[in-house]
């Protein structure tokens, strides 16, 4: 059998990158990466792989996140239990909403899901006396270097993938698939379709609270729009997940790569460059122009929603050779 | 007393308006099965629609109706000849893609419109914006009051179409059943556009009757497009009838809500309410009419 070296190369260079990129601003963005990448796996489980999609990550994300803070604020235990609890607090959330949704069948279990994230937020915003409310909780941050944090998060996303991976081989994750494929069919064959459901969503819970309780110990400050956030979690991570691939396992991370990229290259205007080139070029005008590309990040998000559904509907990582070939074939007339 | 009066009124009033959103919603559910989430947000184009001709123009919002019904008839036929309908033909192993692509829809709509008016608040203001009519002690809000008797009235209208009209017989034949529809030679495709537009024109004319009583600003379609899936869920999927009753129920329990529980909670009533009826009556209201 041909073993593949591609997957431990990757986890090399991404095990060495700290140590080489030393600048703070790329660490960053690559622990965001990974974030997404754990978040990205978990929604694909669930949404891609049962089928299930989860319009709401964003609450999962927000309870995990809201469980690591609150450890710190309210009881003074280190956030950093935060991990294990907030994977814990999320399933003891998806549980229950599992157990009366799923019940629901398609876009009104996804409906179901987007209520859920906008009753959290709404509860987060008014139960001041837990949460703070609108002001947020501010939790000190334990590493002053990015270092620690990157490598938690790289234990993270290659956790969750491998999850995900081992998961989808084993008698589970066929079960998985034909609910997908034929909730009908599969009950039929005596799948009992709701504990596996359950199991699924459970499992992206876990994920996606992991993901949540590390943000609250990197960013070291959160509030209920930023964790309960519809745009910046909910769709965020459709798009990861969509983007990558649907139903893949590395579809996600590379998903994540790329949505990562995309809303940094707008929020900062491509990196930079464009205000650069505005100031060598003495083009006066170029400073407008940043200023609307950085304001364009959301719209961009929607028009690749819109575009990659039309054209990818797969993702990069499932439409591969699609992408291979339109590449190609624009090689070849340029030549 | 006085009190709980006012509340009814206006939770009734407000719940005119809301049928008229979760009727195009619930319309576009049954055609094409899938839930319109870009509902809210061609509502907030339709406000930004009649803000304009007011603001530049001098027209009145009830006149306006006459050119933001139309011009988001357009805006729905062309998001489903050339966004919705060619999804139909795309494999992918995701379901919802339809769904997710009208979210997509609704958060290009919301930025273009943040590029073109900005962030900033704005409002229509006329003279009946804060007049009121009085019966005892309770008071009807003037611009209110003639927003219910609009919507009531295309509402009435649209039911008249359906049932009278060749294209409203089509629209719930394959409502009812695509397919069958499709082999007695209705074309289904053209039946899905137009009902899209008929869909967006009727939230069109709730957000254009709604403006002169409230604000405006490109994130407003968010939370509109729960409130009409709310209400949609509420009456039964696919029921117009249902929509109505879903629209008044909504109406009442938030006014309700904001009363007497608190005006931090009016939003999230909706979403319980949603949330219980998924549990108790997954059918909606429908199930208990039969219509």
């Amino acid at each position: 059998m041909k073993r593949s070296y591609g997957p431990l190369l990757l986890l090399i260079c991404l095990a060495v990158f700290p140590l080489i990129v030393r600048d703070q601003y790329y660490q960053h963005l690559m622990i965001l990466v990974l974030m997404w990448a754990a978040i990205g796996a978990g929604w694909n489980l669930i949404s891609g792989y049962t089928g299930q999609v989860l319009f709401g990550a964003a609450c999962f994300f927000g309870v995990g996140a809201y469980t690591a803070a609150l450890l710190l604020h309210k009881l003074e235990i280190s956030a950093w239990w935060g991990l294990p609890l907030g994977a814990v607090v999320s399933v003891a959330l998806a549980f229950p909403f599992g157990w009366i949704c799923f019940r629901l069948r398609g876009p009104y279990f996804a409906l179901a899901t987007l209520a859920l994230n906008e009753i959290l937020r709404h509860i987060a915003t008014i139960w001041e006396s837990l949460t703070e409310g609108m002001v947020g909780i501010l939790v000190m941050q334990t590493f002053v270097s990015k270092a620690p944090y990157y490598y938690i998060a790289l234990v993270l996303a290659i956790a969750s993938v491998v999850i995900v991976d081992k998961v989808m081989k084993s008698r589970f994750g066929y079960y998985f698939v034909s609910i997908r494929e034929d909730q009908d069919a599969a009950e039929s064959m005596g799948i009992n379709t709701t504990f596996y459901k359950m199991v699924s969503l459970c499992l992206s819970a876990v994920l996606i609270g992991l993901a949540g309780a590390l943000y609250t110990n990197y960013m070291g400050f959160i509030d209920p729009h930023v964790v309960f956030s519809l745009h910046n979690i909910s769709i965020m991570a459709i798009l990861v997940g969509i983007v990558g691939g649907v139903g893949t396992v590395y579809g996600p991370a590379v998903g994540a790569f790329i949505m990562v990229v995309i809303d940094e290259l707008f929020r900062s205007g491509g990196f930079g460059l464009l205000a650069a080139l505005g100031k060598t070029m003495q083009w006066p005008f170029m400073e407008s122009v940043t200023k609307y590309v950085s304001q364009a990040h959301t719209l961009v998000f929607g028009i690749l929603v819109i575009v990659v559904i039309l054209y990818l509907p797969n993702g990069v990582v499932g439409d591969w050779e699609l992408v291979k070939k339109k590449i190609f074939f624009w090689k070849r007339q340029t030549v | 007393m006085d009190v709980f009066l006012q509340t009814l009124v206006a939770g009734i009033l407000k719940g005119g308006l809301y049928g008229l959103i979760g009727i195009g919603m619930t319309l576009i559910m049954g055609v094409m099965g899938i839930i319109n989430l870009s509902h809210g947000q061609m509502m907030m184009v339709a406000m930004y629609v009649t803000y304009v001709f007011f603001h530049y123009m001098g027209l009145d919002p009830y006149v306006t109706l006459l050119i933001s019904m139309p011009s988001l008839f357009l805006l729905g036929m062309l998001i489903q000849k050339y966004l919705l309908n060619p999804l139909i033909r795309v494999e992918s192993i995701l379901p919802e893609n339809q769904v997710l692509m009208t979210v997509g829809i609704g958060m290009v709509l919301t930025e273009v419109a943040r590029f073109i008016f900005t962030s900033n608040y704005l409002s229509v203001r006329t003279t009946y914006s804060t007049a009121a009519w009085y019966i005892g002690g309770i008071s009807f809000s003037q611009a209110l009051c003639i927003a219910f008797g609009l919507a009531c009235t295309l509402t009435l209208a649209l039911f008249l179409f359906l049932i009278k009209t060749d294209l409203g017989r089509s629209i719930r034949a394959v409502s009812q059943d695509a397919e069958a529809a499709e082999l007695l030679g209705v074309n289904s495709d053209r039946i899905k556009v137009i009902t899209m537009g008929i869909g967006a024109a009727l939230v069109a004319a709730a957000g254009t009757l709604l403006l002169p009583i409230y604000y405006l600003f490109p994130d407003i379609g968010g939370p509109f497009t729960r409130k009409a899936f709310v209400i949609t869920i509420l009456g039964g999927l696919g029921s117009t009838v249902g929509a109505i009753f879903g629209g008044v129920t909504l109406g009442l329990a938030e006014a309700f809500g904001a009363t007497y529980i608190g005006m931090d909670f009016e939003d999230m009533i909706g979403l319980i309410i949603f949330l219980l009826v998924l549990v108790f009556l997954p059918g909606g209201i429908k199930t208990l009419t039969k219509v």
